[in-house]
């Protein structure tokens, strides 16, 4: 038994890990990234990235099949992608127990939009378990594979960003040694669903719903914890968290299990209470069961339907409601300080297209000028290039989800829009399911350029390997899939390949493909600077020659500033010098360069 | 002990994880209930971060509440006057005096306070400002990156762990090359003295 701090990510991890695991899958998505990471540091367990959150799930359904314990982890708009396989294993039940984590991130930390994982339990018929610290994390880790063992289901563990990315105390237990040889049994009636046996598991689902309630109304996994009968609460997740801070003399009932929920549990909670609040982030989903129940709770009315929850924002929703105490002591942030979102790296290769892309599309106008009205049709993806949206380089009119882009642009193209719309994708997004959007597009015969900007890995999420960059979940050397030779295999004729820090060779190629009259590719190659870590001598910028024109401001390089005296200077510190170059091939009066003699 | 709340806040690259990190484990091994949480933005490529640091007898929430921190310390300026609403009326604010201006204020579409009016905007919320010269005095050691022990020094006169015990958490996890000089930033911190603003 040790004490440790550990993240929830960790925490599932290591519960995972004790409970005998052996086999998992993932996609990296913001929170649910560590988790994979984490499991990956135990020798015994077999983990990859997949090539998307569909793949992942399969990877570990198959690995079930043969009884062995398994998890696949995403985040919640991972699970859209992975849905129809979820849904077949939700089906055919599990023979090894298997563990399908689905990280939801109210309040949009980073991510496209917001969305209740906990629907999918409802539309699987699966129990879902949410965690509110590490320690949870852990104990409903190991617990979730029993479930589902004990229920033939595979069970959705539902942490958040706050849970997944929070520190806290964990005791851990003894750890499990499962000794199973993987072996396949022959069971067409459980693992082949034709129509007929598939309507043979309709039943056995519906009975497996109805044995998990009766499991949920002694689990130890929900628990009342006794206070005042004045007010009850009934929470989950986090919400317990803050709701406990805000209403510390309350009666809890905290459920860990919220799907299926205990009908007799909660009803009789709620008759031993004057007043019933119910208490959860983003849907009102267990409130939406309490009163498909009949019983009498106030929730959404009162906290908001969307967005992170706090003990401030849980205080001051009650306090309106005049359930509290208003507080007057309110502390309110200083409003009209200068943002600071997030921008690309200094030697980013993804800084050179888009400066590129924003000045042949008039997306950016240099300081005291009038910006024109914008040119192209740039449609987006998910990935560190999102970042290429914001000021100055403006360079992207749409983000919908992954892998999107492609299929976006192609349809504007056939939507009969007169120039050729311009998709931009990352490597790792285009081998999750870009590469899907592709296909259709030379099947069908698309004008559009797609730009794919292959930087060798999964910079996002903290650089994870995918099956272009070459390099396994572990580390270690993997098959490498060329990009190129990929593209070309999918039919398109002739995919150019530029460096990304040639800024000639990039405007070439792109006046070139937004001129045919085909559906063109290019491949703008350039190594992630935070992975390779290398730094050259940093770029030094001449006073007396610059005339201070703002050029070299609107590649949107954080080593770029102005000093205090409104000088243009380089920070020395961050700057990685000759492997990036792009503020020199930039600026018209040859005042950047490396290595001059600096006039003091 | 009766437990405190610290926000540490700065820009993506400062090193501000870290360093809530070290004061996490040094609050895990002086016995407390310990729960930590950073928000980090989309990834955290140059965007403002800011860690919650709750630690005592036994700890529910990770975030702090608006207003409930004992101690805030910000490794930017800017950064102090973003989150100084998370001060107590009665804690203790450490600001690094290093400005980092964002893009927005390079191209001129924006402005960054000054001086006086960052210190006045901390002094609406708390009269216990300090600034202090961590960036300069990690410089004067030899490495800037080591602002975060220098900073954590300093801090160690309001943190209620005993200081010996969070110098030794901080070398426990360094590698042993980088040990010797971050003991001197410990303590060169623990001897500054605040710049008056
Ligand atoms: S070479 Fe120029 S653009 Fe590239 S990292 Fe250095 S300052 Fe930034
Ligand atoms: S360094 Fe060059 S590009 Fe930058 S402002 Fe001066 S002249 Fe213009």
């Amino acid at each position: 038994m040790e004490r440790l701090l550990l993240s929830g990510n960790e925490a599932i991890a290591l519960g995972a890990a004790h409970a005998g695991l052996r086999v998992a899958a993932a996609y990296p998505g913001t929170p649910s990234t560590e988790i994979l990471e984490a499991i990956a540091r135990f020798p015994d367990v077999y983990t990859e990235w997949s090539s998307n959150e569909a793949v992942a799930v399969e990877v570990a359904l198959g690995a079930s099949y043969t009884g062995v314990r398994a998890l696949a982890s995403m985040k919640h708009v991972g699970l859209n992608v992975a849905a129809d396989a979820f849904m077949a294993a939700a089906t055919t039940g599990v023979r090894g127990g298997l563990v399908i984590v689905s990280a939801d991130d109210p309040g949009i930390h980073s991510s496209q939009n917001e969305q209740d994982t906990r629907n999918y339990a409802r539309l699987g018929k699966v129990p879902c378990l949410e965690p509110s610290d590490s320690q949870e994390a852990y104990d409903f880790s190991r617990a979730a594979f029993q479930l589902s063992e004990d229920f033939d289901t595979p069970v959705l563990l539902r942490p958040t960003t706050r849970v997944c990315h929070s520190k806290s105390v964990v005791t851990t237990a003894e750890g499990l040694t499962l000794d199973r040889k993987p072996e396949f049994r022959h069971e067409p009636g459980k693992l082949v669903m034709l129509p007929g046996a598939a309507r043979g598991r309709v039943p056995k689902i519906n009975e497996r719903l109805s044995k998990l309630t009766g499991y949920a109304e002694t689990s130890s996994l929900n628990q009342v914890i006794e206070g005042s009968p004045k007010l009850g609460i009934i929470t989950s997740g986090i919400s317990y968290q803050y709701a406990r801070e805000v209403f510390p003399g309350a009666s809890f009932l905290k459920l860990g299990l919220t799907y299926p929920l205990p009908p007799n549990l909660v009803r009789e909670f709620a008759r031993r209470v004057d007043t019933l609040l119910v208490i959860e982030e983003l849907d009102g989903f267990i409130e939406l069961h309490l009163k498909a129940l009949g019983i009498t709770v106030t929730g959404k009315e009162i906290f908001p339907r969307s967005g992170e929850f706090s003990p401030d924002v849980i205080r001051e929703a009650a306090a309106k409601a005049g359930f509290i105490e208003g507080s007057s002591t309110k502390c309110l942030p200083i409003g009209g300080l200068a943002k600071r979102p997030p921008l690309l790296c200094p030697g980013c290769p993804h800084s050179g297209v888009f400066f590129t892309l924003s000045s042949l599309g008039h997306r950016s106008a240099l300081p005291g000028k009038n910006p024109r009205p914008p040119k192209l049709t740039i449609c987006g993806d998910i990935g560190c290039y999102t970042l290429g949206a914001f000021a100055p380089l403006s360079a992207l009119d749409t983000c919908g989800c992954m892998g999107a882009g492609i299929s976006q642009a192609a349809g504007m193209a056939k939507a009969g829009l007169d120039e050729k719309p311009i998709a931009v994708i990352g490597d790792s997004t285009f081998m999750h399911s870009g590469i899907n959007g592709l296909l259709n597009a030379v099947y069908n015969q698309a004008r559009i350029c797609v730009l794919i900007l292959d930087n060798g890995t999964t910079a996002m999420t903290g650089h994870q390997g995918h099956p272009g960059s070459g390099v396994s979940s572990a580390g270690q050397p993997a098959a490498r899939v060329v990009i190129e030779d990929l593209v070309r295999g999918a039919g398109v004729k002739n995919p150019a390949v530029v460096d990304a820090f040639d800024l000639k060779a990039v405007r070439t190629a792109l006046r070139q493909a937004m001129t045919s009259s085909e559906l063109e590719v290019v491949i703008v190659r350039g190594d992630c600077p935070t992975l390779t870590r290398k730094r050259g001598t940093p770029m030094q910028h001449d006073i007396h020659k610059c005339d201070d024109c703002g050029a070299c401001l609107l590649i949107g390089c954080s080593a770029i500033k102005r000093n205090a005296d409104g000088d243009i200077t380089i920070d020395s510190g961050v700057c990685v010098g000759e492997y990036c170059t792009l503020c020199e091939q930039v600026c018209p009066k040859g005042a950047i360069s490396s290595g001059i003699e600096v006039t003091p | 002990m009766t437990g405190q709340n610290i926000v540490i806040v700065g820009v993506g690259g400062q090193g501000v994880v870290l360093a809530s990190n070290l004061l996490a484990e040094a609050a895990l091994a002086s016995g407390c209930d310990v729960k930590k949480t950073d928000t980090l933005g989309m990834a955290q490529r140059g965007g403002s971060v800011v860690s919650h640091l709750r630690y005592g007898r036994s700890v529910a929430s990770p975030l702090i509440p608006e207003g409930g921190a004992d101690i805030l310390i910000a490794f930017e300026k800017l950064e102090a006057a973003r989150w100084a609403h998370f001060i107590k009326p009665d804690g203790t604010v450490i600001v690094n005096d290093l400005a980092l201006p964002p893009l927005s204020v390079t191209l001129g579409a924006d402005t960054y306070p000054s001086d006086t009016e960052i210190a006045a905007m901390i002094r609406r919320y708390t009269p216990g400002l300090n600034v202090v010269n961590g960036t300069a005095t990690a410089e004067g050691l030899g490495n800037a990156k080591m602002v975060n022990t220098v900073l954590l020094g300093y801090a160690a006169r309001f943190i209620d762990i005993d200081s010996r015990l969070l110098l030794s958490t901080i070398e426990a996890a360094l590698p042993v090359k980088l040990r010797k000089a971050n003991v001197s930033a410990f303590e060169a911190g623990q001897k500054l003295s605040p710049l008056t603003v």
